[in-house]
Parts: structure tokens; C-alpha cells; sequence
């Protein structure tokens, strides 16, 4: 039987049952007394000079309050950088300023310069107008392709960084030559240039900001769609408006959805605070869908060549790789690492390949800023060293099955040191292999293949076996690697005097489940109902100072974190029941939710515990101290490693170039699973989106830097229709070394994991349909793409 | 948006009359319209609801065929024309989706006429009449390239009349964001001859592909259009796919047309 | 500003209006039924789909003007009297229908709207009849799953796990 509560079950989840009835609480349904609206004049040239801005039309319209612009904040900090990279010659990356509001110039398209204050939204909407019509702003050439933006020196997004680079980074380069050398001696080498395309992230919720100023107390308030609240906080408080930290509350209430893009600190949530500063009224801001696309940090967009040298029989010797990324034009919180420390460290894959060596140069650009989307960093290595597998077993006629099964570490070879920088601690690479093999029923694929094709269809598979590092992670590590801050976490249990719980956890969730999750973890430790735990996030005046969820860390890390304030918590009632119970504190054992005297039938329940210690009577004060607290800070030793292997199958209309999804199978090694419903859905989502890299999503620009896809009529969204039913495993379990719950991390496997399974078999099937001069073909794998490719 | 009166008139006399306002526009399901508006690119000073007016709802069959009021959603065409004109049922039971086919009307589509819409197609291909509050519209007559109609001002779409073929089909391939025709084919086979309407694929809107119409009216089978070529010249070239792309698919759809008439 | 009544939830309200005033902001600002979501501009993502007079619509796509005197359900009315999740709301908690729930009104309104013109619908007509309505957190497995259960069919043995 599967357990019914506690670590394990499929609880369900608490939360649904608010947003179920509608009664969820998101930003933009919060209503304040004397809000007032804010709309942001954002540029619609993708590079120009600001010559003037002629605010007195606007600020005499009707409601309207105040008006800001780029001079109000030139003297303000900027919006840093997390991670300080450095270029393989040892020099710094390249910072340029990131202004709450463009000042000088407009860099790409929706680059806000100037904001409305008003009584009303549409008041606000007409005034924003209205001074867009008093803007001149002379049209420059607009950078859009990275090859140019590196080529041309005499065309800047930012005056002071001449070759538009922001670094070009080498990982590893002492291990140049050797990889080099490598190649040099290499029997087989196959090459790939691939395009990683550019994602919208698309949460559905907009992003939405209120800000509120008490001037009783000086103290500010900020409302936020946040993935991590106290990051915002310190952002907001130390870089960007000098608002002593402890003057400033950062809420993220209920945020739907987020996928990265709402890690970040944007300029408008500064705009709000310091827009409600001069007013003293409450500023609210809600992005219409077509800002969220111009706004939004946006993910992917590499540019990669990569080669791979190998023996005839398919062993791999080396990996080389020179990639472009796309940083926009400005650097957004994360941008530095992602192309760098989540791409570059993972470019061995799950694989025993003695050289690997990586380049990235950093490019900007006059578009949207880009940063960390579901993934980050890890699916594009993926998408690079899958597809490059799968053309290497072509060239030399290889079964892809046998060739990563070769190729794959081999489970005694753990804890792996790869030549990229990573220790692996623990996997089992071949058994996600074979489960996979077992639930896709690869032996059933021919006669899938001949119902196709009597169909008119070409149907083809495609495999994927994957690894990526999250639970990002140790501070002492990141720290070597250049971020600017740590990336432990926190948790406070705090056990009422009633004997129920409330859980502060540094996590925020946005769709995860937390608020059940992690009240299933502390049940299964303390011996008592789910329904006792309450878990409270999002708040930075309840919550100890934790980094977020994002890079799949919540469980590995802030539920660590909680799980060691709950160790904190035992350790704590067997001192009181010690005391109670007039024994030794070592003889005092814990479990059922009973602290006992070994031996004897002695024993006080957790709940007469927790009452004592608020309750503490003849305490001996000197050595036990009242109350039933803890907080945990936790830092991993480590990242975990999360790994697994997928299969794609795919039909293909030859006539029309359409690919439709047939089955889509995973198997993931997650470690140890806590809610299995959870779980799935997570790999469910990642694979969605991942399907959605694949086949339909595309981030267009055209050569002047308009976004082509500013909104659900371009860009293509998976919707229900486009995606099968998916069969997902997790029952593969190498448990995490390091971490005491022994997880791994699921959140972003799915996307990480399925787009080169998907672009595998859609060669595969064109393969088999006699089309074999198709080699590659770049996602979005759009019908005309596939059409061209056959036809081409 | 900017802000406009709103009025909902129950007779089609009255629609006209509030229409002859300066500055005033006619709204029907308001699934194009609504969006146009929000993006201020439309600024009425009154929109003129037609969706309040008995007189333009329903479908009905009668001597001169099917005729479907101009404010008739999507899902009612879907639902009561399935009886009388399958194809026509099933294009409009394509539209969109199920909360767009509820709002939105086959007159509000028509006069708008979307290069990538799907009631053009069915309009054109049908070689149905456009029924004005002023006179009666041929098909040919009336679709006169992209958002542009024989539509005068103040003149309203009130229905639309389709002659029903012996058998018909739309086959639609969707632009995969907007769900719009990224190119679609209407064919109908009457007694006197096949026309064949194409929309999503062209510059100047839905057109007739009269080499098509004519290679099927002799032999209306897949294999009368495999021998043709269709240009690319004028069609459409976006990110979803080149005029080429779009060529191809005039040809693979109508082969695909003909094979599901019924 | 002219006034508009309705019927919302079983309850006659009214409220002043501008003609520009859409339902989902009509039912959002004026009568504090937030459950309904506006998550794009284009009529495309169905985070707004409410009932009227028994029609799943775009309420961001409605003027409140053009529904006045109809009768709409939100998801502020989908419970039972009791205050308990319906067969359908209970059925996308069970089978895990939503993550982060901003798309999941809409969802569930789509969702009944269906099962009142189909009561067993197939998978294929289930994801065909959602096509209006983005969710960005499940990959739809799950959604589809939920409505499959809440028509009464056996959702596990139809969706391979």
C-alpha cells in the first residue's frame, strides 16, 4: 500500500482548495485604500538617444499625480549583477549600469524611460501616451544578431564597452591543449553548429508590483510577483533605492508561476516604492501580456558550435564547444551564470569523457534582457551534447542505445570527477537507461512505425539521457565561481504552544506545492498530522532570510534546512521531556510523535512538550530555556545531481511538416521522492515546456530589434492539443549523499531533458523516411522548418 | 482603451441609425474587435452592439438555401447548420476556441475580413451572398483583399445566404500561436462546378484558386490537383512560414479537401 | 457611466460602468470577485473564462455593458452550497490539475462548460475543447486527467502514468 501521509504519500495538496474556489490571493487582487496606478512609457525604438522628454502636457492631464523619468533616478544605484565573471585573459566581465529607468538612451524595445503616476489605471494609460508623443528620441541602428554585435565595434548598446562583449569566458583553460591535442589524434570527429532559441518565459500570472510607503514609521512595503522575496529586499534596499533593509517588508503572496523569470528584481518594483514615497499613497503596477514579452527576462538564446572526437566504434574522446550567448541589454540578476556556471560545468554530460572544453563569449544586444529559465543554462548543454551524440551514431552507423550506454559512467564510479569542474556524489545512469527501454517499449517501435506509416506518417524516436547540477548550492563553491552571494537556505519551525506548527521557510512557492510538501516532511519526523503543520512563506517580515526557489533547490536545500530545524526541535524536547520525566537527557528517545525513557513506560507526547515550554514551570532556567523554536541555515556540500532518460516518439506529416507528439516517456532518478503526485507533475511541466522548446516557441526579432512575438497570436504556447498523455518514472533511486532527506531535485529535469529527445526523433523519422541528407534542424521545429529540410 | 458609449440596439433599423453617429463603430462578438481596441489602434466614440438584434440571429434553410443572421456565434453555426451544411458547421466549429465560438459571429468575421480567418473561405468557397441592411452581396463581389470589404459606410453585414453544395470540406492548418488559418482551403462541389477558396496564404485575402476549381470540376478527385503548381507570388511570407511553405500547403490541403468532402 | 445589472453567482448586483469597461473588470474591481484572471490581451488564455447565461466566455473579451441583465457564474460560484469543491474542482485536486492555480478559473470553467455539452468526453475532445485555455505549470497531463475523473471515467487507466 502507498502511505496515506507523511514522506512518500501523494498528499493533496492543501492550496488548491483556495485557488480552486477562486479565493487565491495574487498581487493585482489586492485592493488598497488610495491606490493609485502606474503605466510606463517604454521605448518602441530598440536603440535610440533620449533627447527630450516634455513632461508638462502629460503631468496637467486629468488624475494624473506624477510623473518620473530616467534623471529621477540617475543618481541611484543600479540593478547588479549577481555573479562577477571573468574572461579567459583574467579581466573582469563588463558591467554596465541597469537604471530603475533608461537614462541617455533606450536599449532594446520596452526599455521603460519614464513612469505615470495616476488616479486610474486608463488616466495613467493617457498620460503615458501623451508623453511618449512629447518624447523625442532619435532612432540608432539596433544590434540584434550576436555575429554582428561582436564584429562591428563602431555600433554599441553601451557607449563604454566597445565590442559589445561582455566576457569571453574559457572553462577550462587549462585544459585547452589538451582537448586540442585530443582532437589532433581523434579517428572520428563529428560537428555541429545549433541554434538554442530564445524563450519567453511566459508564467501566466504578469508580473505585478505594489508599493507602499507609512510615513508614521518610514517603513516600506512592497507587493511583488518574487520567486525569492529577501533577495528582492536586499536588492532593492542595498544596490538599488538605500532603503535600510529593516525598513522594507518584500511580500510575495500567492505568484502564479514564475519559471525564472521572477527571480529577478525589475526597475518597476522600485518605481512603485519610491513612486508611493512621494505620494504616500499605495502604487500599483500590473504588466499587460505584450510588456511581460517585451520585459520579462527572457531564456536561451545560444549560439553553439560544437565538435565531439571519438573512436570509429562510438567512444567518446573529447567535446569542444564555442558558444554565443545572449545577455540582452542589460545584465540581469543571474545572466552572468547561467551561460557560464550552469552551461559550462555540465558540458560532460552523464558521460566518462575524459576532455571537454568549453567557451562562451557573452554578447549584448539591443533586446529584452536574458537570464535563468527553467533549466538555465543546463538544457542548453543538454540540447548540445545529445544532439551531437545522436549525429555522431549516424556518421558512423551506430545504435544510439548502445552508444550512450558505453559512454554512460558506470555506477562504481561514483562520487565521478568530470573534467569540467563537478564531482558527481552518486547515480545509476544504466538503470534509468533500461527502465526507460522497458516503459517506452523500444522493441514494440517497428510495428508503431508501420501503423505510421500506412497512415502517410513518418514516425521516429528519439532518446536523451541527461544529468544536470541544482539544488544550487554551496556558497563556498559559488563563491570560487564568482557569485556575489550565498545560496544556503533557511527554515524556522516554530512549534505553538498548542502543539501545532508553523514552518518560515526561506523557499517561496509558486505553483510547487510547498505548503503541503514540506508539511509532509516535518509530519513524517515529528510523529504528528499534516494538519497540524502550517507553512509560511513569501514574507520577509515572518521569514528568516532564505535565497528562493529556483534551480529545483527548494527541497534540497530549505528542505534541509527545515529538516534540521526539526532535529533542532527533537533535541530541544528531549532536554524538556528530561526534565519532566526526571531522566537523563540521554536517555530520552524520540519517535511516534512520544518522547519516552528508554526502558521504561515513562513518556510525555510531543503536545505536552510543546505546552511545557511555554508553560515552563520549575524550569531550571540556567540550563533549558522556555520556549519551542529553531532555525536552521543550511549549505549544501554539494549540488545534487539529478539524471534520467527519455524517449520521444514522433509522427511526421511529409507533406506538411507538422510533428505530432506521440509518446513522450521518462525516467528520472530523483533520489528519494517525497510526494510522488508532486513529483510527476513537475516532470509533466518540464516536459511541456520542453516539447513547447522544441516544436513551437520561437523569440523573434527582425533586423531593427522589434520583438515579432509580443504576444499569445505569435507566440506559440503548448496548449492542450499539442502534447500526449506522458508516461513519467521515478522509482530509480539514488539517494543524494549529502543532503539528510537524500532528494535530489525535480523541477526542471523535464525541460532540461526533453527538447533533444524531441529534435532526435524528428530526425530519426526523417531518417527512416528516406530524407537522410537532413542532418539538424533548429528548433523551434516548426512545420515549415520541417518541410524546408525535406525539401531542401 | 479609450473610453467610448456603448449601446445595444434591438432592431437593425435602430443599429443603423445609432451607427450614422460621427465616430461610431459597429462591435459583434467583439473577439478582433476587443483586442484592437485595447491596443488603442481603434477609437470609436460609440460602439454600436450588434449582438441585441432578433432579426440577425439564427440559421435557417430555406428555398434559396442556408441562411445564418449576421450575429450568429460560431457555436450556434456549429451546432444548427450541422444538419443542413456539414462542412459549413464543421468550419465554423473550428474557429478559435469553444469561448471565442460562443461570443464570436460570422457577420462580425466577414466584415473585418482577416486574411487568415476561416469565414471568408467558407463564404467564397460557397459562392454565398452577403445580406446588407442596403442590398445583397455576392461572394465574389464582396471580399475585395485584406481587411477590405464592398462595405459602405454604414452599411451592416445582416446575414449571409448559402446555396449548399452536394459535398464540401475545409481542411484548416493552424498557425500554431493564434490558432488562425496559417493557410486553410474551403472546397464545394455543386452541380454546376467546384469552387475552391483558399485563406491564410494571401497578401490580398481570401481568393479563388480557379486552376483548382476547374481541374475538379472535370475529375473532382486528388489526384485532378496533384498535376498543378501553385505560385507563390503575393502569398504570405512570416515567421510561421514562407509564401513557398504556403504554396505547398494550397495544394496539400485542397487534395486533402477533396479526399474529405462529403 | 452608465449603470448595468446582472446576475452573478445566483446574486442580482449592479454597478456603474464606462463603456470601455470589461466584465472581467467589472466582476475583478467593481464586485471583488478576483478569481477571475486576465493573463493576456488577445483573447487567448483563458485565465478569464467565465459563464454567461450558460456559455463559457472570454470575460476580458466581453464588454459588462453587452452582458447586462444575463446571468454569470464565475469560479466565486462553483462550489457546492456547502462551501465544498464540486465534482470538477474536486477532481483537479485530486489528480494534481493545477500548480500555480492563475490559469486554473478559467481552467475549471472551460472544464464545466464542456462536461455540460459532453459528459463523457474522450481525451482527444477534452484537449481540443481546452485549446483556449493556457497553463504554463502541468504540461496538461494532469488537467486532462482531472476532467476524464470528473465525468466519471476511469482517468488512470486511460492516461499511463
Amino acid at each position: 500500500m502507498p502511505k496515506d501521509h507523511g514522506i512518500g504519500a501523494s498528499s493533496k495538496r492543501r492550496e488548491d482548495v483556495r485557488f480552486l474556489s477562486g479565493r487565491g490571493v495574487y498581487t493585482d487582487d489586492m485592493a488598497l485604500h488610495g491606490q493609485t496606478y502606474a503605466v510606463f512609457v517604454r521605448s518602441n525604438v530598440a536603440h535610440g538617444r533620449i533627447k527630450s522628454i516634455n513632461t508638462a502636457n502629460a503631468a496637467k492631464m486629468p488624475g494624473v499625480l506624477a510623473i518620473f523619468t530616467g534623471e529621477d533616478f540617475k543618481d541611484v544605484g543600479g540593478n547588479p549583477a549577481g555573479w562577477l565573471i571573468n574572461s579567459r585573459d583574467g579581466t573582469p566581465m563588463r558591467e554596465p549600469k541597469r537604471p530603475v529607468l533608461a537614462h541617455g538612451k533606450v536599449r532594446h524595445v520596452g526599455d521603460a524611460y519614464a513612469a505615470v503616476i495616476a488616479e486610474t489605471y486608463n488616466e495613467a494609460k493617457d498620460a503615458a501616451q501623451q508623453l511618449a508623443d512629447d518624447s523625442d528620441i532619435e532612432e540608432l541602428p539596433a544590434i540584434v544578431d550576436m555575429k554582428k554585435a561582436v564584429a562591428d565595434a563602431s555600433n554599441r548598446v553601451h557607449d563604454e564597452i566597445p565590442d559589445n562583449l561582455c566576457f569571453d569566458w574559457g572553462w577550462i583553460e587549462d585544459n585547452r591543449a589538451a582537448v586540442d591535442a585530443a582532437f589532433k589524434s581523434a579517428p572520428h570527429i563529428t560537428t555541429l553548429e545549433l541554434v538554442n532559441n530564445r524563450l519567453v518565459p511566459n508564467a501566466m500570472e504578469p508580473r505585478s508590483s505594489i508599493g507602499e510607503y507609512f510615513p508614521g514609521t518610514g517603513d516600506y512595503k512592497l507587493t511583488t510577483t518574487s520567486q525569492n522575496p529577501h533577495l528582492t529586499r536586499l536588492l532593492v534596499a542595498a544596490f538599488v533605492l538605500g532603503i535600510p533593509e529593516n525598513k522594507l517588508t518584500v511580500v510575495a503572496p500567492d505568484v502564479g508561476g514564475g519559471f525564472g523569470s521572477k527571480i529577478y528584481h525589475y526597475g518597476e518594483e522600485a518605481l512603485v516604492l519610491a513612486a508611493s514615497r512621494k505620494l504616500g499613497r499605495p502604487v500599483r503596477w500590473t504588466a499587460e501580456r505584450t510588456e511581460s514579452f517585451l520585459t520579462d527576462a527572457h531564456g536561451r538564446d545560444h549560439v553553439t558550435k560544437i565538435e565531439m572526437a571519438s573512436t570509429k566504434d562510438g567512444e567518446i574522446l573529447a567535446i569542444r564547444t564555442e558558444t554565443l550567448a545572449n545577455v540582452g541589454a542589460y545584465l540581469s540578476n543571474f545572466s552572468t551564470a547561467t551561460p557560464t556556471f550552469l552551461h559550462g560545468t555540465l558540458m560532460a554530460g552523464p558521460y566518462k569523457v575524459p576532455h571537454v572544453y568549453v567557451n562562451v563569449k557573452t554578447v549584448f544586444t539591443n533586446t529584452a534582457p536574458v537570464d535563468a529559465y527553467r533549466g538555465a543554462g543546463r538544457p542548453e548543454a543538454t540540447f548540445s551534447i545529445e544532439r551531437i551524440v545522436d549525429k555522431m551514431c549516424r556518421e558512423l552507423n551506430l545504435d544510439p542505445f548502445e552508444v550512450r550506454r558505453k559512454n554512460l559512467i558506470q555506477p562504481d564510479q561514483f562520487p565521478y570527477t568530470t573534467p569540467v569542474g563537478l564531482v558527481y556524489d552518486t547515480g545509476n545512469y544504466q538503470a534509468t537507461l533500461d527502465k526507460l527501454i522497458e516503459l517506452a517499449d523500444v522493441a514494440g517501435f517497428d510495428k508503431r512505425a508501420a501503423a505510421s506509416k500506412a497512415k502517410g506518417k513518418l514516425r521516429g524516436m528519439g532518446l536523451s539521457t541527461w544529468i544536470e547540477a541544482c539544488g544550487i548550492a554551496p556558497s563556498n563553491l559559488v563563491g570560487v565561481l564568482g557569485s556575489r552571494v550565498g545560496l544556503y537556505d533557511a527554515a524556522t519551525v516554530r512549534v505553538n504552544a498548542t502543539g501545532n506548527i508553523s514552518v518560515m521557510t526561506g523557499a517561496h512557492s509558486h505553483g510547487q506545492g510547498h505548503e503541503t510538501v514540506f508539511a509532509q516532511v516535518v509530519a513524517e519526523k515529528l510523529g504528528i498530522p499534516e494538519s497540524s503543520i502550517e507553512i509560511v512563506h513569501g514574507d520577509t517580515s515572518k521569514i528568516p532570510f532564505g535565497m528562493g526557489s529556483y534551480g529545483s533547490r527548494s527541497l534540497a536545500v530549505c528542505g534541509s534546512a527545515m529538516s534540521k530545524a526539526v532535529d533542532k526541535i527533537i533535541a530541544k524536547g528531549k532536554k524538556i521531556a528530561a526534565h519532566m520525566l526526571e531522566a537523563s537527557e540521554n536517555d530520552i528517545v524520540f519517535a511516534d510523535g512520544k518522547f519516552s525513557v528508554a526502558g521504561t513506560d515513562k513518556a510525555k507526547s510531543f503536545g505536552e512538550i510543546a505546552f511545557s515550554a511555554y508553560v515552563p514551570h520549575n524550569y531550571p532556567l540556567e540550563t533549558l530555556e522556555p520556549g519551542l523554536e529553531e532555525t536552521a541555515f543550511y549549505d549544501p556540500a554539494n549540488f545534487t545531481y539529478p539524471a534520467g532518460a527519455y524517449l520521444c516518439e514522433v509522427e511526421v506529416d511529409p507533406e506538411t511538416g507538422k510533428v505530432d507528439i506521440a509518446s513522450f516517456t521518462c525516467a528520472d532518478d530523483f533520489g528519494h521522492v517525497m510526494n510522488p503526485m508532486i513529483v510527476e507533475g513537475q516532470v509533466h511541466g518540464g516536459v511541456g515546456q520542453g516539447i513547447g522548446q522544441a516544436l513551437l516557441e520561437n523569440t523573434s526579432y527582425d533586423e531593427n530589434g522589434q520583438l515579432l512575438t509580443a504576444s499569445y497570436m505569435d507566440y506559440a504556447m503548448p496548449r492542450a492539443d499539442d502534447v500526449p498523455f506522458y508516461t513519467v518514472d521515478h522509482s530509480c533511486i539514488t539517494p543524494c549523499t549529502h543532503n539528510p532527506l537524500g532528494v535530489k531535485g525535480c523541477g526542471e529535469a523535464g525541460a532540461i531533458g526533453s527538447p533533444p529527445a524531441v529534435v532526435n526523433a524528428v530526425i530519426d523519422a526523417l531518417h527512416r523516411g528516406g530524407h537522410s541528407h537532413v542532418k539538424h534542424i533548429d528548433m523551434p521545429v516548426s512545420p515549415a522548418r520541417v518541410w524546408s529540410a525535406i525539401n531542401g | 482603451m479609450h473610453n467610448f458609449d456603448f449601446v445595444k440596439p434591438s432592431s437593425i433599423a435602430e443599429a443603423v441609425k445609432a451607427l450614422s453617429t460621427e465616430g461610431a463603430q459597429a462591435l459583434s462578438g467583439g473577439q478582433t474587435l476587443t483586442p484592437t481596441l485595447k491596443q488603442r489602434l481603434a477609437a470609436p466614440t460609440v460602439l454600436v452592439s450588434l449582438t441585441g438584434i432578433a432579426e440577425m440571429q439564427g440559421v435557417c434553410l430555406g428555398s434559396d438555401g442556408l441562411s445564418i443572421g449576421a450575429a450568429t456565434t460560431h457555436a450556434t453555426v456549429a451546432k444548427e447548420a450541422a444538419a443542413h451544411y456539414p462542412a459549413l458547421a464543421a468550419l465554423a466549429g473550428g474557429i478559435g476556441d469553444p469561448a471565442v465560438r460562443n461570443r464570436g459571429t460570422i457577420g462580425g468575421s466577414i466584415a473585418n475580413n482577416d486574411p487568415a480567418a476561416c469565414y471568408p473561405a467558407g463564404v467564397l468557397g460557397s459562392g454565398a451572398t452577403v445580406v446588407t441592411n442596403r442590398r445583397k452581396i455576392a461572394a465574389d463581389d464582396y471580399f475585395q483583399g485584406m481587411f477590405t470589404t464592398a462595405l459602405e459606410e454604414g452599411e451592416i453585414v445582416t446575414g449571409v445566404t448559402f446555396p449548399v453544395p452536394q459535398k464540401a470540406a475545409y481542411v484548416k492548418f493552424n498557425q500554431p500561436a493564434s490558432r488562425f488559418a496559417l493557410t486553410a482551403v474551403f472546397v464545394a462541389k455543386f452541380a454546376d462546378g467546384v469552387r475552391v477558396a483558399v485563406t491564410g496564404a494571401s497578401n490580398n485575402g481570401v481568393f479563388r484558386w480557379s486552376a483548382a476549381e476547374t481541374a475538379l470540376s472535370g475529375n473532382f478527385s486528388a489526384a485532378a490537383v496533384e498535376g498543378l503548381t501553385v505560385s507563390s507570388d503575393g502569398l504570405i511570407g512570416d515567421l510561421h512560414g514562407t509564401p513557398a511553405y504556403r504554396a505547398n500547403l494550397i495544394k496539400v490541403l485542397t487534395k486533402r479537401a477533396v479526399a474529405a468532402a462529403h | 457611466m452608465t449603470k448595468v445589472s446582472m446576475t452573478v453567482n445566483g446574486k442580482a448586483v449592479s454597478g456603474e460602468v464606462e463603456g470601455r469597461t470589461l466584465l472581467s473588470t467589472f466582476l475583478r474591481e467593481g464586485l471583488g470577485l478576483t478569481g477571475t484572471h486576465v493573463g493576456c490581451d488577445t483573447s487567448q488564455c483563458g485565465a478569464c473564462v467565465v459563464h454567461v447565461d450558460g456559455k463559457a466566455v472570454k470575460s476580458c473579451t466581453t464588454f459588462a455593458a453587452d452582458v447586462a441583465g444575463a446571468s454569470v457564474k464565475t469560479i466565486e460560484g462553483m462550489n457546492n452550497p456547502d462551501g465544498s469543491l464540486s465534482v470538477v474542482q474536486q477532481a483537479f485536486q485530486d489528480h494534481h490539475g493545477l500548480q500555480c492555480g492563475f490559469c486554473t478559473p478559467g481552467m475549471v470553467m472551460s472544464s464545466a462548460a464542456l462536461l455540460a455539452e459532453n459528459p463523457k468526453p474522450t481525451e482527444a475532445e477534452i484537449r481540443h475543447y481546452l485549446e483556449g485555455n493556457i497553463c504554463r505549470c502541468t504540461g496538461y497531463h494532469n488537467i486532462v486527467k482531472a476532467v476524464l475523473a470528473a465525468s466519471g471515467q476511469d482517468a488512470a487507466a486511460l492516461a499511463a502514468e
